[in-house]
C-alpha cells in the first residue's frame, strides 16, 4: 500500500486539501510545466514530421496532401533518383562526411590523448586553443577559412579539398572533447600499470589505452558524420562551384526557388543518415555503462 | 626499480606531446591562421585589377581606412540598420528561449519522472536534424495556402504573407531553431542541483515559488548564463534563417551583409572588417562566460 493510499483510507487527502489551497501543495502534479514541455516537443517535431509526410505526396504540392506515393524518391521526373543534381549532392555529403570522419577521428583522439595525460604550461594552451572553435559562431569560421583558402593556401582548391579541410577542422574539437572525458574517467592507472609490468609506452596505448576508449571512438566518428552531413555554413563557403555541393546547400537554394516535394525526399534522407549515425553513437556509449548516469545524459553534456 | 621509473618518465614525456603535435599543429594552421587571414584582408590597403583586396600579411602594411570606415558606418551609416536589427532579433529570440526553454528544462530535469528518457530523447531530437530541414518544414507551413493560414482561416483571420520580409517571422524562426542549444547545456545545469536543498528549503516551511527564486535560480545561475552565451553566438552571425525565411532587405542581420560582401561581390575587405567587427562584439561576451566558468571552477575546488 503506498502512502497516498493510506491517507486516502484516513481521509488525509480531503483535509489537507483544505487547509493547504492547491498552489501552495508542494506535491501536486505539475500540470502547467508538463503542458509547456509537451507543447514545446510537439512544436519541435510536429513541422518536421508534416515535411517528412509531404515527401510522399502523391502529388506536386507540399501543403495540400494528394495520396500516398513514393515517386519523389524515385522515379518520377524530377524525383531524386532522376534528378542528376539531387544524387549529386547526396553523393557529395556522403563522400564529405566519410572523409570528415575518416582524418577527424584519429587526429582528435591524438591530441585527446596528449593533451589529457600531458602536464604542462604548453598544454593547457593548446587545450585553450583546441576549444575556441566550440564557441565561434560558424560565420566567422567559414569566412576565415574562404578568405584563407583564397589567399593563402591556394595549393588548396575550394572544393572537395577545401571543404574536407574545414570539416575536419570543427569535428577535431568534437572528438577531443568526447575521447577526453572518458580518459578522465579511467585516469592513468592502468597504462601505468601496464608499463610497470614492462610494455614500451606504444604498446601501453595500443593494447590498453585503445581497447578502453574504443567506445568513445566509435561514438565521436558517429557523431562527426552526423555534424558533417549536417553542416551548412562552412561547406557554403567553401564548395567552390556547382559540382561540389552537398544537400544542405541544395536545400538552401531551392527552398524559395523550385519547390517540389523532391526536396522533403532530399531532406528526409538526410534525417535517416544523421538519426542513424546517431543511434549508433548512443549505442556505442552504452555497451561500457553499467548504472549511474545513461547515455543520453551523456549527450547531453557534449552539448 | 628507481632507474625504470626514470626511463619510463623520460619516455612518456615525449611521447604525450608527439601525440598532441598534429592537431595542434592542423588547429594553428586551420584556425589561427585563417583568423590572421582575415585580419590581412580587413587591414589591406591595396586592391587588385579585380577590385579585389591583395591581403597585407605583414602587420607593418596595415591600413585601418576601410576599418574605419566600416566602423563609422557601422554607428551611424549604411550599415546601422543591420546591426541594430541583429541586437535586436538576437535579444527577442534569447526572450522567447529563456521563456519556452526554461521551464521545459526545468521539468525534464527535475519532474518529468518515469517519463524522463522519453521526454529528452525528443528534446534532443532537433539537434540532429539538419538546420536548413528545419527551417523548410516551416516554409512548406507558411506558405500563402499552408497549414497556419488554412488554421487561422477556420477562425476568421485572413490570411497572412509570413515569408516576405516579416520580421515576427524571423524572430519566431530563430527561437525556433535555437532553443534546442538553448535547453540542454540548462538541463545539464538543473540536472545537478542538489534535491535535498530544495527539501531543505520545503521543509523550512518556503513556498514553491519563492523557493525557485531563492534556491534553483541561484544555482542555475551559472547554466541559465552557459544557456545564452552558447545560443546568442551563433544567433548573432546568423544569415541562413533570415534568407529562408525572409530573404527582403527589411529584416537583413549583419550576416547577410558579411555573406554578400564575401561571397557574392570584390569588397571582400569589408566583408573581412565586419567579420572582425563581429568577432570583437562577440568576444566580449566569450571572455564574460569564460572568466564565469574559470571562476565556478575555482569555486568548486
Amino acid at each position: 500500500m503506498t502512502l497516498t493510499e493510506v491517507e486516502r483510507k484516513a481521509g488525509a487527502v480531503p483535509v489537507r486539501s483544505r487547509t493547504v489551497p492547491p498552489w501552495r501543495n508542494p506535491w501536486r502534479r505539475p500540470y502547467v510545466l508538463a503542458t509547456i514541455t509537451w507543447a514545446y516537443i510537439l512544436w519541435s517535431l510536429l513541422p518536421v514530421v508534416i515535411a517528412v509526410q509531404f515527401s510522399f505526396n502523391d502529388g506536386r504540392s507540399r501543403s495540400v496532401w494528394q495520396g500516398f506515393s513514393t515517386q519523389w524518391y524515385c522515379c518520377a521526373e524530377g524525383s531524386i533518383g532522376e534528378d542528376p543534381s539531387l544524387l549529386l549532392s547526396l553523393k557529395n555529403s556522403l563522400i564529405l562526411g566519410s572523409a570528415t570522419v575518416l582524418v577527424a577521428t584519429p587526429l582528435g583522439v591524438m591530441l585527446a590523448m596528449g593533451l589529457t595525460r600531458w602536464r604542462s604550461r604548453t598544454s593547457s594552451v593548446a587545450n585553450g586553443i583546441a576549444l575556441v572553435p566550440l564557441v565561434t559562431p560558424e560565420i566567422v569560421v567559414g569566412s576565415a577559412l574562404y578568405l584563407v583558402f583564397v589567399n593563402l593556401y591556394q595549393l588548396i582548391p575550394l572544393g572537395r579539398p577545401a571543404m574536407l579541410l574545414g570539416h575536419v577542422t570543427f569535428s577535431v574539437s568534437y572528438v577531443l572533447v568526447i575521447v577526453r572525458s572518458r580518459l578522465h574517467s579511467i585516469g592513468p592507472d592502468y597504462e601505468e600499470a601496464a608499463r610497470d609490468l614492462g610494455a614500451s609506452p606504444m604498446r601501453a596505448i595500443r593494447t590498453i589505452l585503445i581497447p578502453l576508449l574504443m567506445p568513445s571512438v566509435f561514438a565521436s566518428a558517429m557523431i562527426v558524420f552526423a555534424t558533417s552531413l549536417d553542416d551548412f555554413v562552412v561547406s557554403q563557403f567553401l564548395f567552390g562551384d556547382a559540382s561540389n555541393i552537398t544537400v544542405p546547400i541544395k536545400l538552401y537554394n531551392a527552398v524559395r526557388a523550385s519547390p517540389t516535394p523532391a526536396l522533403n525526399a532530399l531532406a528526409t534522407i538526410l534525417l535517416v543518415a544523421s538519426f542513424l549515425a546517431v543511434l549508433l553513437a548512443y549505442v556505442g556509449l552504452r555497451t561500457r555503462k553499467r548504472g549511474g548516469r545513461s547515455a543520453l545524459e551523456d549527450i547531453a553534456d557534449y552539448g | 626499480m628507481a632507474e625504470s621509473r626514470a626511463d619510463h618518465d623520460h619516455a612518456t614525456r615525449r611521447l604525450w606531446p608527439a601525440l598532441a603535435l598534429p592537431g595542434t599543429v592542423w588547429l594553428i594552421a586551420l584556425f589561427l591562421v585563417p583568423f590572421y587571414a582575415v585580419m590581412a584582408v580587413a587591414f589591406s590597403g591595396n586592391i587588385n585589377i579585380f577590385g579585389e583586396p591583395i591581403p597585407a600579411w605583414n602587420p607593418l602594411d596595415w591600413q585601418f581606412a576601410t576599418f574605419g570606415q566600416v566602423v563609422s558606418d557601422s554607428l551611424s551609416g549604411p550599415f546601422r540598420e543591420a546591426w541594430s536589427r541583429t541586437g535586436l532579433y538576437t535579444l527577442a529570440a534569447l526572450v522567447i528561449c529563456v521563456g519556452v526553454g526554461y521551464p521545459v528544462a526545468y521539468y525534464t530535469a527535475r519532474l518529468a519522472g518515469k517519463r524522463r528518457g522519453l521526454i529528452l530523447a525528443l528534446i534532443l531530437a532537433p539537434w540532429w536534424i539538419n538546420y536548413i530541414t528545419r527551417m523548410l518544414a516551416w516554409v512548406n507551413l507558411l506558405q500563402d495556402d499552408g497549414y497556419v493560414n488554412k488554421a487561422l482561416g477556420i477562425f476568421g483571420i485572413a490570411p497572412v504573407s509570413w515569408l516576405a520580409g516579416n520580421s515576427f517571422t524571423v524572430v519566431m524562426a530563430l527561437a525556433y531553431g535555437y532553443l534546442p542549444f538553448f535547453i540542454i547545456p540548462l538541463f545539464s545545469s538543473l540536472d545537478r542541483i542538489d534535491q535535498r536543498l530544495l527539501e531543505a528549503s520545503r521543509d523550512l516551511g518556503v513556498g514553491s515559488v519563492r523557493t525557485f527564486f531563492h534556491v534553483t535560480l541561484p544555482l542555475s545561475k551559472m547554466g541559465l548564463t552557459t544557456a545564452l552565451v552558447i545560443t546568442a553566438l551563433p544567433l548573432a552571425g546568423d544569415y541562413y534563417t533570415n534568407t529562408i525565411v525572409s530573404g527582403s532587405p527589411d529584416t537583413t542581420m549583419i550576416g547577410n551583409q558579411i555573406e554578400l560582401y564575401l561571397l557574392q561581390g570584390p569588397q571582400k575587405n569589408l566583408g573581412a572588417a565586419l567579420v572582425l567587427l563581429l568577432s570583437l562584439v562577440l568576444m566580449f561576451f566569450m571572455a564574460y562566460y569564460l572568466v564565469m566558468t574559470q571562476r565556478a571552477s575555482r569555486d568548486a575546488r
